[in-house]
């Protein structure tokens, strides 16, 4: 197999609870390309995107983000800075939760990835009140919050603060950006239209991205190939390229063949589901288990 | 939660309300002590310890400044010690893990036991003082900071950690400023400690300070002259806190988030 930008060869990972969330894991993900994973609940998609961000080693098999080696097999420790010499690869991060430091401005949690990462951090000193500042500025009016950069985390709502979760996300321009369920705690109005923000943001920056989301719509509308999850253990189960011509609209989303492409993938979730019913309680269960996983990985 | 057009007047009505308690509690005092003619031996009014802090106050100025900077000198290394500390201890799971026993076990040490310790080994006089405040007020800046990083959000060190930030980077970046309201509201408890360490020193070996002057004026039957020190104990010990509330507000105003600051 030839080595795409972001590569996991079989991987397994296993908690520290001895809970097996991957197993076999097998994804590649091509420069520039938009790709979603989907699946039930508790399947770990999260954490295929935090072994790509480093945050996570596998307990075997190998993840290689831009010609690196992540975190190499069997190591417990997540990869530290020192896990390579390679030249780190610069990634943009948004979670679920907007995750800004309160005590900072807008702006200045904007301005983060900047005051951290190679090269930005050098001229930080000499250019935070400039140039970094502007550019923190420009951003944050591409998604609609100009004017806002003064203002404190707990002044902005859910959504707006999701606004300038994705500006720090990408405001360091990364080659890899990785949005874990960044728009699932939305509501529907606003999450449209960060999607239809999300998708001017690519189309002008092209950077690869990785979104995990539970929204089906969602993937169909922003990636280029969704891939399906099993239940826990994780699998890749299928890939599903999406040939929808760009920019995509609202309008788009509602055509027939978006219909079918998210009812099909709707079934495939479904058949992965009960391939899982000898477990029992699907739905609770495996909400109940996304939870844990997230305590574990937190731990 | 009232009306918004009272917004202001609830504040005022409340700072005067605090004011009237203030006044009314010494007026109170010396009625009941003029009522049933109670001896200045047992309590003194209010108006007599008055007379005494304004004509003995060349005498008690330099005990007031000694304990003072006994006091502060303490409470700043005090401090200086627990944010190191409590940084060493919060930074890491094992070591919070390990260390916490021994913290409390020193902790719970009564500290009027170390005095003569360190009278034993510093001679009487400003030394033991200083060390007695400062030993009394690490603990709970210790414990605060340690407990303030070690309570960090993973998810805001993992928006760092993902850039590659350094262990030094997201400590200095997240873990300290998230420590920084707890580090405020265990000062104004040391800050109060520091002065029981201090007084407490003074009244064991010393020749200088409030506690001092207290022990020397309950030996004489001096009644009023040891509510007199009392009394400049407890402006000291407001002015302090009130400082440390002040710094906490200007500092962490993040933390402690009302509406006016909303605004703001």
């Amino acid at each position: 197999m030839s080595q795409a930008f972001i590569q996991l060869s079989d991987v397994m990972l296993r908690y520290g609870g001895g809970t097996v969330a991957l197993d076999h894991t097998t994804l590649g993900i091509d420069k520039g390309d938009f790709v979603a994973l989907v699946g039930p609940s508790g399947c770990g998609k999260s954490t295929i995107l935090k072994l790509v961000a480093g945050l996570l080693r596998p307990s075997a098999g190998a993840v290689i983000a831009g010609g690196r080696e992540v975190g190499a097999a069997g190591a417990t420790e997540p990869a530290g800075r020192h896990a390579s010499a390679a030249p780190r690869l610069r990634i943009g991060l948004a979670f679920q939760n907007p995750t800004m430091l309160p005590w900072l401005t807008i702006r200045e949690n904007v301005m983060i990835p900047l005051k951290v990462v190679d090269p930005f951090r050098q001229d930080y000193r000499r250019k935070k009140k400039g140039e970094y500042a502007e550019r923190a500025e420009a951003l944050l009016a591409q998604v609609g919050l100009r004017g806002f950069g003064d203002k404190r985390p707990w002044q902005l709502s859910g959504g707006m603060l999701q606004r300038a979760s994705l500006c720090r996300a990408l405001v360091h321009e990364p080659e890899l950006l990785l949005l874990d369920e960044p728009f699932g705690a939305l509501d529907q109005f606003t999450r449209e239209e960060l999607w239809d923000i999300m998708q001017s943001l690519w189309l002008a920056r092209r950077p690869t991205v990785l979104l995990v989301t539970h929204d089906l719509r969602e993937s169909a509308y922003l990636a280029n190939r969704i891939c399906v999850m099993s239940a826990r253990p994780g699998r890749i189960l299928e890939t599903r390229d999406v040939g929808f011509a760009r920019p995509r609209t609202l309008e788009s989303s509602y055509a027939p063949e978006f219909a079918a492409l998210v009812q099909q993938l709707r079934m495939r979730i479904a058949e992965a589901r009960s391939g899982d019913a000898g477990r029992g309680q699907a739905q609770n269960e495996s909400d109940f288990t996304d939870a844990q996983d997230r305590k574990e990985v937190a731990a | 939660m009232t009306k918004s057009d009272d917004m202001l007047s609830p504040l005022a009505r409340q700072r005067l309300m605090s004011g009237a308690a203030l006044v009314g509690f010494f007026v109170l005092w010396e009625v009941v002590c003029l009522a049933f003619g109670v001896s200045d031996l047992v309590l003194p009014r209010p108006s007599q310890i008055a007379t005494v802090l304004a004509h003995k106050m060349p005498l008690l100025w330099p005990h007031t400044v000694q304990t003072l900077y006994t006091t502060l000198a303490g409470f700043v290394l005090g401090v200086l010690a627990g944010v190191v500390l409590g940084v060493l201890i919060g930074s890491s799971r094992l070591a919070y893990d390990v260390t916490y026993p021994l913290l409390v076990g020193f902790s719970s040490i009564p500290k009027v036991a170390v005095v003569p310790l360190f009278v034993v080994w510093f001679g009487a006089g400003t030394v033991p003082a200083i060390l007695t405040s400062m030993v009394i007020s690490i603990f709970p800046v210790v414990v605060n900071v340690a407990t303030g990083l070690a309570s960090t959000e993973p998810e805001l060190e993992d928006v760092l950690r993902v850039l590659g930030a350094r262990k030094r980077e997201i400590l200095w970046n997240v873990g300290l400023p998230r420590a920084l309201p707890y580090l405020f509201a265990s000062l104004k408890i040391a800050i109060t400690l520091s002065f029981v360490g201090t007084v407490l020193s003074e009244t064991v070996a010393a020749n200088k300070g409030i506690g001092t002057v207290m022990m020397i004026a309950s030996g004489n039957f001096d009644v009023p002259m040891v509510f007199a020190g009392l009394f400049l104990l407890a402006v000291m010990g407001v002015l302090l806190y009130a400082v440390s509330a002040l710094a906490e507000r200007r500092l962490t105003g993040w933390a402690q988030r009302k509406n006016d600051m909303a605004m703001a």
